[in-house]
């Protein structure tokens, strides 16, 4: 079916029947906005997702765009996207195939044409596919024209036109209304879902507090948009759709992001162990939102210092701790790779340390603003010489707070640098967020040395095997570290080889002793033991859990084990992993965590990569799933 | 801020570790790690506020030998480190301790950024144009034929200037010495502990092994007087065994000239005098150089102005003082929130 729907003011169509009869219930829906980097996707689609959470269903969203800043208008490296999949029932990934496409001009056409659900609605703006914007995109053929469309529900509206139309009266210059293009969609979209447009438009106001016109404008499109579709200029038989309220635990819910939860959770961690915190960093792509949202945290005390690099971050972060702060530096693979030799100074010198890896596409350079979670080896084992530490990772946006607190509480604890994986996804995609009560969470405060009776640096606790943490400014403590071997017990600078044995022995007992203090192993799905064990790490949560959780409800004998905490591995881990028939790894690289379970506990554990820089889909690991119980 | 305390309440001594010294005997980093001890001493520090961090080297050793905090770093590292130290803790009194190689090469970029920056520390380069720890490698501020195992035809880069360098980056605070000046080294580190902010100090410092006498050209004893112009502050720029060598500005070129007052015209009313404030004059200053130029020792440029660690708390301060009630549960439900009810 494609309809061109020309704006022609004496359209008939079905007004004489009730709104409501025109909708069409759906448990979940997967909504893809697709446009010119400059077209605002990314508003469009924020927007979108806090009408969503406003309407009360669950979500996911995944934000999808360019490295270049503003690529060349009209070409397909230039299209930005944003995925949204919400729903009634419990939502768990951003999703696979898209039930509604939003495509401002024809490159965002042309790359979406692979995602589309049979029958998937597609809202075109058909004032942009002109002659050259689809040479540019790469068509031959107008799409619209030639049948490409057929297996779709396709809207072709002239969205530019009707925008101009919408704003004449706000005196903007032509550029500045076709900049309302993606509000006048976006109140279309609101009406296909049954949308309040109220929390938009006070948004608006207030974004464009200082320029009235332009908030006048864009309010005008919106409610011209939504009144496309309201006042039937739809054709007949055009069913909107409702989504119903998602079922999910009672209490105060927000939108969080990866970067927020991640700097929430830092300052909560600070917080809760009484520490000042000191986070540096250096600009680089998916990391930078945290230090831009740390920066404008001030007030909590917080010092947010922009290094002059990777390798001034991560010192500048290990001399805080030093004296006395809880040091956090962050990065992703690259500037991980260039602050690995102060990672190594900081588990020589037993400080705490955490460093927060949002991990991208590699090697090198690779696709910056796309996911992978291809640095748990670097993680683990990515420092000269025998330099064990933590490795955590974060599973979903709202995961990043209570994964901070426990990556700051570790390192605290127990002297040493944490790594917490994150990734690109993560960082940018949110989700709705049950809001913790931070007073609810228990106190961690930390107790530096102050009694100088006995005191030597690197005399360890018995149980936790740290050494004590005495800051500058303490009398009687005045000692001295580096990364120079020191001798167990004196701490004094030490080339003795038995005493290099012990302290490298010491390190390695230190971290993994930790796996004592971090839970046990458990399924998040399926059976405790059985045919197939899914083992994931990271963003693929939801991918996985989602596809395994279909398969148990259609009797499989499957199982979903996520481990969270990757160095010190869990206890159990090898008991549970031993109890399946086959281990399935799903993994966002070549094989990095296969790899570690099958050399820990020689499991004949086998890998399923997706190194595309798009998420797992649901429908990709099912089928791997099934191919292996039928095997 | 340095606060100096009246009386020293602690010896040089006082501030010796109980570890054994262990450079090279005859090495001038033990005459620099008196003239430390010494300046301690004078200064009124107390050994638990005092830190010291350094990069590696043979000068990044000396933290060991101060019965301070102490942090032996990663190489070149140290202005980094030191800048987290005072983030933390603005109260400590941190001293940097780098090298030519530490500090102008493998860390040439932190030592940049820590001067513009403007951290209140003390950073003492000790320049022995060598690299000695990895035994006598050219290093960048090695004079250009420098034979060495790495350069055994002679080394072809230009050096660089360390206190050039430090002007250009923008420090306010930028004074020479040498290693056995145990007279006017310390008087030099006392000046860039009073001094607010980065205070930068070169210390020409012979490699006895590596690089002996690469510094004789105006540290011999015969010699020196001649070689050297003490600058100081308001003080006309006289040198000589003979105080009757002084410093002229050739208007004509902008260069300094080396004159001898009372020959060829020149007299006492022509001399420069020494201004710490003025940036050009210290510029020409630190590009002087034997055989025309004596080299110019003590306080070329100090123009105090705010510290970065200063800046960075005051926006805090500023940022808390309008929301003195840090309500994490209010930062968390900012915003849009919406309830489910059960």
């Amino acid at each position: 079916m494609n309809i061109d729907l020309k704006p022609t003011a004496g359209r008939v169509a079905s007004a004489d029947l009730p709104a409501e009869a025109l909708r069409e219930e759906v448990e979940s829906a997967v909504v893809r906005f697709a446009g010119d980097s400059g077209d605002g996707i990314q508003l469009t689609g924020t927007r979108f997702t806090e009408s969503t959470a406003l309407a009360g269903n669950d979500f996911a969203t995944f934000p999808d765009f360019p490295a270049e800043i503003r690529a060349p208008v009209g070409t397909t490296y230039g299209v930005s996207r944003f995925q949204i999949n919400f729903g009634s029932r419990v939502i768990k990934t951003s999703g696979d195939a898209y039930d509604m496409l939003v495509a401002l001009n024809p490159a965002a056409l042309m790359v979406e044409f692979a995602g589309m659900k049979n029958g998937c609605v597609v809202i075109v703006d058909s004032g942009a596919f002109t002659d050259r914007n689809l040479r540019k995109a790469g068509f031959d053929a107008n799409p619209l024209e030639n049948g490409a469309l057929d297996a779709y529900r396709t809207f072709a509206i002239d969205i530019s036109k009707l925008t101009l139309d919408s704003v004449k009266e706000f005196g903007l210059s032509r550029a500045q209304s076709l900049r309302c293009k993606n509000l006048w969609t976006l109140g279309l979209v609101y009406w296909m879902y049954d949308r309040d447009r109220a929390p938009t438009i006070a948004w608006l106001k207030q974004k464009f507090a200082k320029r009235p016109a332009v908030a006048a404008a864009n309010i005008a499109a919106l409610n011209a948009g939504h009144a496309f579709g309201e006042t039937a200029e739809m054709p007949a038989g055009t069913t909107g759709f409702t989504v119903a309220p998602a079922k999910i635990a009672p209490g105060l819910y927000r939108v969080v992001s990866g970067g927020e939860a991640l700097a929430w959770g830092l300052i909560a961690a600070a917080h809760l162990s009484g520490l000042k915190l000191v986070f540096s960093s250096y600009p680089i792509t998916p990391a930078t939102e945290l230090l831009h949202i740390l920066a404008g945290l001030k007030h909590f005390g917080v010092v947010a210092f922009q290094a002059e690099d990777e390798i001034a971050a991560a010192c500048a972060a290990i001399g805080a701790s030093f004296a006395g702060g809880l040091g956090v530096t962050s990065s992703s693979g690259p500037g991980i790779a260039l602050k690995s030799e102060a990672i190594g100074l900081a588990v020589s010198t037993e400080l705490p340390l955490v460093v927060i890896n949002s991990q991208r596409a590699g090697p090198s350079t690779g696709m910056p603003t796309k996911s992978e979670q291809s640095d748990l080896t670097q993680a683990i084992f990515g420092r000269n010489a025998d330099s064990p530490v933590v490795v955590i990772a974060a599973r979903s946006p709202s995961d990043c707070f209570e994964v901070a607190i426990d990556a700051v509480r570790i390192a605290v604890k127990y002297m040493t640098p944490v790594i917490l994986l994150s990734d690109t996804y993560i960082a940018n995609a949110a989700e709705p967020w049950l809001i913790p009560d931070i007073e609810a969470l228990p106190r961690t405060p930390v107790a530096f040395r102050t009694d100088a009776e006995g005191f030597q640096p690197y005399l360890r606790d018995e149980a936790t095997l740290a050494r004590p943490w005495a800051v500058p400014g303490t009398p009687g403590l005045e000692h001295r570290v580096g990364g120079l071997e020191k001798d167990y017990d004196s701490g004094h600078i030490s080339y003795d080889p038995a005493n290099h044995q012990r302290m490298t022995a010491a390190r390695q007992a230190k971290i993994a002793g930790i796996a004592d203090d971090i839970p046990l192993q458990e399924v998040e799905c399926g059976a405790d033991r059985g045919s197939l064990a899914v083992v994931g790490w990271g963003s693929t949560y939801g991918p996985i859990n989602r596809a395994v959780g279909n398969l148990v409800a259609e009797g499989l004998d499957v199982s979903h084990i996520h481990i969270r905490h990757l160095w010190p591995l869990p206890r159990n881990l090898g008991d549970l992993l031993g109890g399946f028939d086959q281990i399935l790894v799903p993994e966002a690289n070549a094989g990095q965590l296969l790899m570690l379970l099958r050399s820990e506990y020689l499991v004949p554990a086998e890998g399923l990569s997706n190194v595309t820089g798009a998420p797992f889909r649901i429908a990709e690991i099912e089928a791997a799933i099934r191919a292996r119980l039928a095997a | 801020m340095n606060d100096v305390a009246p009386a020293p309440a602690l010896s040089p001594k006082d501030f010796a570790s109980d570890q054994e010294v262990r450079w090279c005997p005859g090495c001038g980093d033990y005459a620099v790690l008196k003239a430390m001890q010494k300046t301690l001493a004078e200064i009124g520090a107390t050994t638990e506020k005092t830190v010291f961090v350094s990069g590696i080297g043979c000068a990044a050793r000396l933290p060991y030998y101060i019965a301070s905090y102490g942090f032996h770093s990663i190489h070149g590292r140290a202005p980094a480190i030191a800048t987290g130290v005072k983030l933390a803790n603005p109260e400590l009194d941190v001293w940097v301790i780098t090298g030519d190689g530490d500090g102008l090469s493998i860390g040439g970029n932190h030592l940049l950024h820590v001067l513009r920056r403007n951290v209140d520390l003390q950073i003492l380069l000790f320049n022995n144009e060598t690299y000695g720890l990895t035994k006598g490698q050219a290093s960048p501020t090695s004079r250009v034929g420098t034979r060495s195992p790495s350069t055994p035809r002679g080394s072809i880069a230009g050096p660089v200037s360390a206190v050039a360098f430090a002007l250009g980056a923008g420090a306010r605070f930028v004074a020479r010495s040498v290693d056995t000046a145990q007279a006017h080294l310390p008087a030099v580190l006392i000046r860039a502990h009073q001094h607010s902010g980065a205070s930068f100090v070169e210390i020409f410092q012979n490699c006895i092994v590596y690089n002996d006498d690469v510094f004789a050209d105006f540290t011999a004893r015969d010699i020196a007087a001649d070689a050297q112009v003490l600058v100081e502050h308001g003080q006309p720029l006289i040198f000589g065994k003979e105080k009757n060598r002084a410093l002229r500005l050739d208007a004509g070129t902008l260069r300094i000239e080396a004159v001898t007052i009372g020959a060829n015209g020149a007299s006492k009313s022509d001399v420069l005098v020494h201004d710490e404030t003025n940036l050009a004059l210290a510029t020409m200053l630190a590009a002087m150089k034997p055989p025309d130029l004596p080299v110019a020792l003590g306080v070329l440029y100090c123009d105090p102005a705010p510290s970065y660690e200063r800046s960075v708390m005051a926006q805090i301060d500023e940022a808390t003082s309008r929301m003195p009630s840090r309500d994490l549960n209010g930062l968390l439900r900012q915003g849009h929130t919406w309830t489910v009810k059960a």
